[in-house]
């Protein structure tokens, strides 16, 4: 850490040190939630809480059965020995294996729709001939800022009137929706800072507007376009309420499945889930840091 | 063509190669490059018109609007306007009634009938499913015939109940939404007082959010400080602490939270494990209001780090190193230099924090235990569980009235372009 100068009087010691503290509580208010859930969901018993066993570090105290539970909960016969059989059995039936499935499903299909919208809309909302440039930019930064509830009970209406309630479309286009915003904030903050002198000497040398965009436009804006798109990804993988409103059982999210573990019974089997849950999101974080370090790289900042 | 001067280029415009004026041209293409850009937009808008603002204009409809009564019973309810509201019922309403009733009962849709006025007066549900069992036997004279059946539809209250619900446009339900009652000959009353639960919810959503923002501000601001004034190596890898509970599940925090809090959870043993509490009188920090601002305060202070973070970041250090030069104390320096300059950051992240707040649904629903609920869940609960859609639209509408008036002011006072992720 940097060194305090030497005229540093006794009380701004003290304040320093104490002030350093203040923020490492803070720190730890923000991180523990989250790192708890990692022993706890080793837990032999079926509680949500740390057994004396797991504080002397009893080996029997720990155990993987909430993990197995993620894949037999739900299955016909999940007692048989492994084998083919068991894993398309728990591929089929289990009840966590459906919810990541079709959370898997639901997110690639609503990234991949909010991200070509959402691109599209950025680059054109970054250009100055845009008329009515906010307001339009309002309405479609809005659903991140509308109440999920209101979103979710008008789609709910609307989609039941049109036949796509509980429907994966329906789902589909609501998370894609959800998403949008967080791609048109992310692409526009890459477009920013985008030298606009560089489409003019592309068109310049001969190069048409599609050849300009391929070549010259979509490799910067790229590490923008990808976060915003993790982004979507993440909205639609965490969302639940739209889920409630619009889901059949048969569209079953991981979230949701989630949310009816806690409502109905506790069970561990949960704390598992979010485990794997927050190794999910280091991993996006890190790609995340990898793709702005990248986007630095190629805009010639170098970090300090 | 030579350079033409001031004076000959009234008469002649300066022209492109092909002969067209070149204002004319410069008019065409900026034409032609607005249209591009209007058609870049196009898709995303028309796919979120279609999806999110045309499904809560419905909805929004839906509070204003209801045509239960009306469509199923449209004898009753043409007599019920011409009906002046306070006289006794007269025969030819009774007898529309009767009419009506007998359709519904074919048609099973009494018990919709039944629910919508049930909305207006509370008790009155098996008045209408049981008269209408019993319909058939009525004959004229039918106002006698119906009180037979059952002397209630002697009450004028349930008269003027029916009227109200036959209209189908009614500000009824956004009167509901705040503690108060349309009435057919007073207008608006205000709702007995055991029954006014909802501008007490409103209120209480408002503390809530208030409080989970100013402890994301006195939490974040330090933080915030630190991140900005630490060389970049290492405010990079407390960034992460900040950012991984922003990109980690909602509920997985929540879950987190729950197993924390609750009495048999991480703080109490510890409290016990210390000695400051009995192990019996442990204390209830979840499924209570404590849960629901504690819980809302971790998730949300991302959102409030976030902008104080980029803003405090372009204020030079070499600010407060003048203040202090010039003999300021290092209090006085940071009050009258620095946390001026913060203020966008401050009005930033708060009103984000707010908004957020105020329309939060999950965390409460599922830490929040009885006092600890908000506006959402009683929106969610009147959609799913009592089905009285209307009101729940009625209390969406003002909810979302006051989302839209925050978000109104945050792009006025900071821009939605300056919103930053990450």
């Amino acid at each position: 850490m940097a060194k305090l100068p030497p005229y540093t009087s006794t009380g701004e010691y003290i304040w320093h040190y104490t002030y350093r503290f203040i923020c490492g509580l803070i720190f730890l208010f923000l991180i523990l939630p989250i790192l708890i859930v990692l022993p706890l969901s080793f837990n032999v018993e079926p509680y949500f809480s740390f057994t004396p066993g797991m504080l002397s570090f009893d080996p029997a105290a720990f155990s993987l059965r909430w993990y197995e539970d993620i894949l037999r909960n739900g299955m016909a016969a999940p007692d048989e020995p492994l084998s083919w059989a068991w894993f398309s059995d728990t591929w089929n039936n289990g009840q966590w294996m459906r919810a990541i499935r079709n959370s898997f499903f639901i997110g690639i299909c609503a990234t991949l729709l909010s991200t070509a919208l959402g691109t599209l809309a950025a680059i054109g909302l970054s250009r100055s001939e845009m008329p009515y440039r906010r307001m339009v930019m309002s309405i479609l930064i809005s659903p991140m800022i509308v109440p999920l509830v209101i979103t979710a009970a008008g789609m709910f209406f609307f989609y039941s009137r049109i036949q796509l309630s509980q429907t994966y479309l329906g789902v589909i286009m609501a998370h894609a929706v959800l998403g949008t915003p967080f791609v048109i904030i992310t692409v526009t903050a890459t477009l920013v800072g985008f030298d606009k002198s560089l489409v003019r000497a592309a068109n310049s040398l001969g190069a048409g507007p599609i050849t300009t965009f391929r070549r010259v436009q979509m490799p910067l804006i790229i590490p923008g376009v990808v976060s915003g798109g993790l982004f979507a990804f993440i909205t639609s993988f965490d969302e639940v309420v739209a889920v409630l409103f619009l889901a059949s059982p048969e569209q079953r999210t991981i979230p949701r499945q989630m949310w009816s573990g806690i409502r109905e019974q506790i069970s561990p089997t949960i704390l598992a889930v979010a485990t794997l849950l927050v190794i999910l999101s280091i991993i996006l974080l890190t790609v995340l840091e990898l793709l702005r370090r990248r986007s630095e790289r190629l805009r010639g900042i170098t970090p300090s | 063509m030579a350079i033409t001067d001031v004076n000959s280029s009234a008469e002649m415009p300066i022209t492109a190669a092909d002969g067209t004026p070149l204002k004319k041209k410069l008019a065409q293409a900026l034409f032609r490059s607005r249209v591009r850009a209007v058609g870049l937009v196009l898709p995303l808008f028309a796919f979120v018109m279609a999806s999110f603002v045309i499904p809560i204009l419905a909805l929004m409809w839906q509070g204003v609007y209801n045509d239960t009564f009306a469509s199923y019973t449209p004898n009753l309810t043409q007599q019920l306007a011409k009906w002046d509201g306070v006289s006794t019922p007269s025969e030819e309403m009774f007898a529309a009634l009767v009419t009506d009733l007998k359709t519904a009962r074919e048609d099973k849709t009494i018990g919709r009938i039944a629910t919508r006025v049930n909305q207006e007066l509370p008790g009155t549900r098996s008045l209408f499913t049981s008269s209408a069992r019993k319909v058939k036997k009525a004959a004229p004279p039918y106002a006698e015939s119906m009180m037979k059946i059952d002397k209630d539809w002697g009450n004028l209250e349930v008269w003027q109940a029916m009227k109200l619900t036959s209209q189908s446009l009614t500000p009824g339900f956004y009167a509901t939404a705040l503690d108060s009652k349309y009435t057919v000959d007073q207008g608006f009353v205000s709702q007995v007082e055991n029954r006014q639960i909802y501008v007490k919810l409103f209120w209480r959503t408002l503390l809530i959010s208030g409080t989970v923002m100013l402890l994301c501000l006195l939490l974040g601001y330090p933080v915030a400080y630190l991140l900005a004034t630490l060389p970049l190596r290492y405010s990079n890898l407390l960034m992460i602490m900040v950012l991984l509970p922003f990109w980690t599940s909602l509920l997985v925090r929540t879950t987190a939270w729950i197993a924390i809090l609750q009495s048999q959870g991480v703080v109490n043993d510890l409290l016990v494990w210390i000695g400051i509490t009995g192990d019996e009188s442990r204390f209830s920090l979840i499924y209570n209001m404590t849960g629901t601002i504690v819980a809302m305060t971790h998730i949300l202070l991302p959102f409030m780090i976030l902008p104080l973070y980029s803003v405090m970041k372009t204020i030079p250090p070499s600010y407060m190193r003048a203040a202090r030069s010039l003999g300021a104390t290092p209090t006085r320096a940071f009050l009258k230099v620095y946390m001026p300059q913060t203020i966008p950051g401050v009005g930033a992240g708060g009103l984000l924090v707010f908004i957020l707040a105020i329309g939060y649904y999950i965390t409460p629903a599922l830490v929040g235990g009885q006092d600890g609920q908000l506006i959402s869940n009683m929106i969610a609960y009147h959609m799913q569980k009592s089905l009285n859609w209307s009101l729940a639209a009625a209390l969406g509408g003002i909810l979302l009235a006051g989302v839209l008036l925050l978000y109104w002011a945050y792009d006025r006072i900071i821009g939605i372009d300056n919103m930053k992720l990450g």
